[in-house]
């Protein structure tokens, strides 16, 4: 056992350091720095970068066009990555679609999806979520019915993050209704969403920006060869992508990112004020919480080892959910705490490039801050609330 | 960065772990820390006959070279097996200051009784107005002659009613606090003007409150340079804190082992309480919070062990978030057992006490968030 990096491993931080130093967008860093809103293009941009590189898919299987990288590699880059504040990827296509489609997928859809995917050329949403279906996602009602050569697809699905730039959409959906568990009768089918039928209506959220849709399906007709593995198990390769997608939303790298921002804002006497990490409660509380984010990095990173040497994350990965979205949001409210009176402002326009860095404002780091708190109480909720990864772990960690 | 054990590391951990499973019962246990004497001598040797007892120490001392990495893969074991023999105390405590600085005679005399376990000794670091700070120092050292006569008392002294010699770190210059001015005297415990009042601690261990009147000691006895100690006992106090909290580990671990057996075999309203929710998601909590110690703990061992610059920082963060998650996991360990897990005869209650006082040695939660933090 030994905390520090081998040579080898030296040497790929350096190329990930020359990487971001060389290749990042001046554009889209000053954009990030600030706290504005990426355009699509921007992202589009910025994976094609990566692409080019080889870097955009780093969890896939190198024949498919991943890195193949060990997880202290990818720990590397995260970190790398985090620290230059890039944008991360979308999830919906690179990290949780291509698995199910490389993993359950038969050879023609590897062909035709992936290496889409793999360039950003095309952009995918998460059709789950139904407005009857939360936590309790097997009991979701959308329907396909076979019909000759295609499903014709009826019901709505929500929460549909992004969903408004997406151009394909992948879904859980009934297929048969006459089985012995929720479970059963439940597929994964490939959604095209200029198919006619597929209309996208937005869900303004709590901070008052368009992030989420409801996506609604009258009578789309799809190909049956857009269904992904076999009919009516679609539940099981759901569970799989679930897990794939609870440890990439720990996002850990992001949260010392994060941290460090903290702290070198309390650390200046901005407005005049004695900087706050003098004060011993609020500093008490961002040590307390680095000490935290630092025990999460140790435990994903033996996550990862393990993963290294077995196989696909198992439920472990419920717990760097819970505890991810947890020091999340605790970020987030030491963020606002700091901010003070400056966290009240609600100006919309400040997301936009021109809004100017106006004393009486504050920085878009303070006057956001209250926002990125509204907005990311949805970091507990999304991928499966807590209490489920807790009731996960409960059953298949526990054995209880 | 790499989590593997070497073959040898494996075999120690399973050695111990052997030992536990088939020699160390919680009834042999409980008879043991019953006894007159707090430890078993005849496991003690045992310990010793497996070369235990040297792990820390260099192999031209006698020892097995090993460092934080192995003491810590042995403290997990101890921790799961809940064993009172004073390993802490004499082999962390004491043996870590004497592979630092005793010379060549000082070794002879005192270290390897220490590492064939013939020897009891203790490190009276303690004083009771000091707390956690370990460089407050009121015991004072004044020369006479070839000889320094030490005045002053130690409070709660691991091992310290039962050792044969005493390591009393003592003023020798300077002021109450000063890190400079700090000297190390070894002693014969029944030395003249040594007053000792042994006791049981809540955890089954043993310590002393020691009384220094006049007591006079040789030149010779002193370990390393005059005033300049202090590093050493802060270095010998990290590697005990490692240690300790692996230990805690352990404790924690076999926690939620029991409790989770225990949920699920106790019935109330016709079926298991591990089907209820309340509780499984408490259960899930204590098991983060293994994993999150376990983490740090990974962490801050790697980092001593690497001579890192961030092990001071590495130590600090793993006995706060040590002391602040076992002190839960403890606590809802005793809750889910119910009443049981507030009776004598029950082991997890002995498990709790045992965390808690891991908790309070080598500066508690607050000490060492205060101490993290100040370095943020």
């Amino acid at each position: 056992m030994n905390v520090n990096f081998s040579e080898e491993e030296l040497a790929f931080e350096r190329d990930v350091k020359a990487f971001f130093k060389d290749k990042y967008p001046d554009d889209i860093r000053q954009k990030q720095d600030r706290g504005i809103n990426l355009e699509k293009e921007d992202m589009v941009r910025w994976q094609k970068i990566l692409n080019d590189q080889g870097w955009a898919a780093v969890n896939w299987p190198v024949e498919y066009g991943g890195t193949g990288w060990t997880p202290v590699q990818k720990y590397i880059f995260a970190n790398e990555s985090a620290a230059n504040n890039a944008p991360a990827v979308v999830p919906f296509g690179m990290k949780m679609v291509a698995p199910i489609i490389y993993t359950f997928g038969n050879e023609q859809q590897k062909q035709r999806f992936l290496p889409d995917i793999l360039a950003s050329n095309v952009w995918w949403a998460q059709g789950y979520s139904e407005p009857g279906a939360g936590s309790d996602l097997a009991s979701l009602k959308m329907r396909a019915d076979r019909d000759g050569n295609e499903y014709i697809l009826n019901g709505t699905k929500t929460w549909t993050t992004l969903g408004h730039l997406a151009e394909w959409i992948f879904c859980l959906v009934r297929t048969s209704s006459d089985v012995q568990r929720r479970q059963e009768g439940i597929s994964f089918v490939l959604v095209d969403m200029a198919t006619p039928g597929v209309t996208v209506r937005p869900i303004i959220t709590i901070e008052g920006e368009r992030e989420v849709n409801e996506v609604h399906f009258e009578n789309v007709r799809i190909p049956v060869e857009n269904l992904v593995g076999e009919e009516g198990k679609g539940w099981t390769y759901g569970k799989v992508l679930l897990q794939h997608e609870r440890t990439n939303i720990a996002g850990v790298a992001n949260s010392k990112y994060r941290l460090g921002k903290l702290k070198e804002r309390t650390s200046k006497n901005i407005h005049g004020a004695t900087p706050l990490l003098e004060d011993h409660a609020f500093r008490r509380k961002v040590g307390a919480l680095e000490i935290e984010i630092k025990a999460l990095e140790y435990t994903e990173l033996r996550t990862l080892a393990a993963v290294a040497v077995g196989k696909a994350p198992g439920p472990e990965s419920s717990i760097l959910k819970v505890k991810g979205t947890e020091l999340q949001q605790a970020l987030d409210e030491l963020f606002m705490e700091a901010a003070g009176y400056y966290a009240l402002p609600f100006v919309r326009d400040q997301y936009r490039l021109d809004f100017p860095t106006d004393d009486k404002i504050g920085y878009s780091t303070e006057t956001r801050s209250a926002l990125r708190y509204f907005n990311n109480r949805k970091a507990s909720i999304y991928g499966g609330s807590n209490e489920i990864q807790k009731n996960i772990v409960a059953k298949h960690v526990l054995g209880l | 960065m790499d989590f593997s054990l070497t073959e040898e590391q494996t075999m120690l951990q399973d050695s111990v772990s052997k030992f536990i499973d088939n020699d160390y019962d919680f009834e042999k246990r409980q008879s043991i820390a019953e006894s007159t004497k707090g430890y078993s001598e005849e496991f003690w040797q045992t310990f010793a006959e497996l070369g235990w007892t040297s792990v820390p120490f260099a192999e031209d001392d006698g020892g097995f070279g090993g460092g934080p990495l192995e003491i810590m893969l042995m403290m997990e074991q101890f921790g799961r097996g809940l064993v009172v023999e004073p390993f802490l105390a004499n082999i962390i405590l004491v043996g870590g200051v004497l592979r630092r600085l005793a010379n060549a005679e000082q070794k002879e005399q005192w270290l390897n009784g220490i590492i064939d376990g013939s020897k009891q000794g203790a490190l009276a670091f303690t004083e009771a107005q000091g707390r956690y700070t370990l460089s407050d120092i009121i015991t004072t050292a004044k020369a006479d002659g070839d000889n320094f006569v030490l005045n002053g008392s130690k409070a709660v002294v691991l091992n310290g009613g039962r050792a044969d010699f005493l390591i009393i770190p003592a003023r020798s210059s300077g002021k109450q606090r000063d890190e400079d001015g700090i000297t190390l005297f070894i002693v014969d415990a029944k030395s003249a003007g040594i007053s000792r009042s042994a006791y049981q601690t809540v955890d089954a261990h043993q310590a002393a409150e020691i009384t220094l009147n006049d007591v006079r000691v040789p030149a010779a006895n002193i370990l390393g340079e005059l005033g300049k100690a202090y590093p050493t006992i802060d270095a010998v106090i990290d590697e005990a804190t490692l240690a300790a909290s692996a230990e805690a580990v352990g404790i924690m671990q076999t926690l939620l082992l029991k409790t989770l057996e225990y949920s699920k075999s106790r019935v109330q309203f016709g079926v298991p309480i591990s089907s209820f929710q309340a509780l499984q998601h408490r259960m899930v909590d204590m098991l983060m919070g293994c994993e999150q110690s376990k983490s740090l703990l990974l962490w801050a061992t790697m980092a001593n062990a690497d001579g890192s610059t961030e092990a001071k920082q590495a130590i600090s963060a793993m006995k706060y978030l040590i002391g602040t998650t076992g002190r839960k996991v403890g606590q809802e360990a005793v809750q889910i057992h119910g009443g049981m897990g507030v009776s004598w005869e029950m082991d997890v209650a002995h498990y709790f006490k045992r965390l808690t006082a891991i908790e309070l040695l080598f500066g508690n939660a607050d000490f060492h968030l205060d101490k993290y933090a100040a370095n943020i």
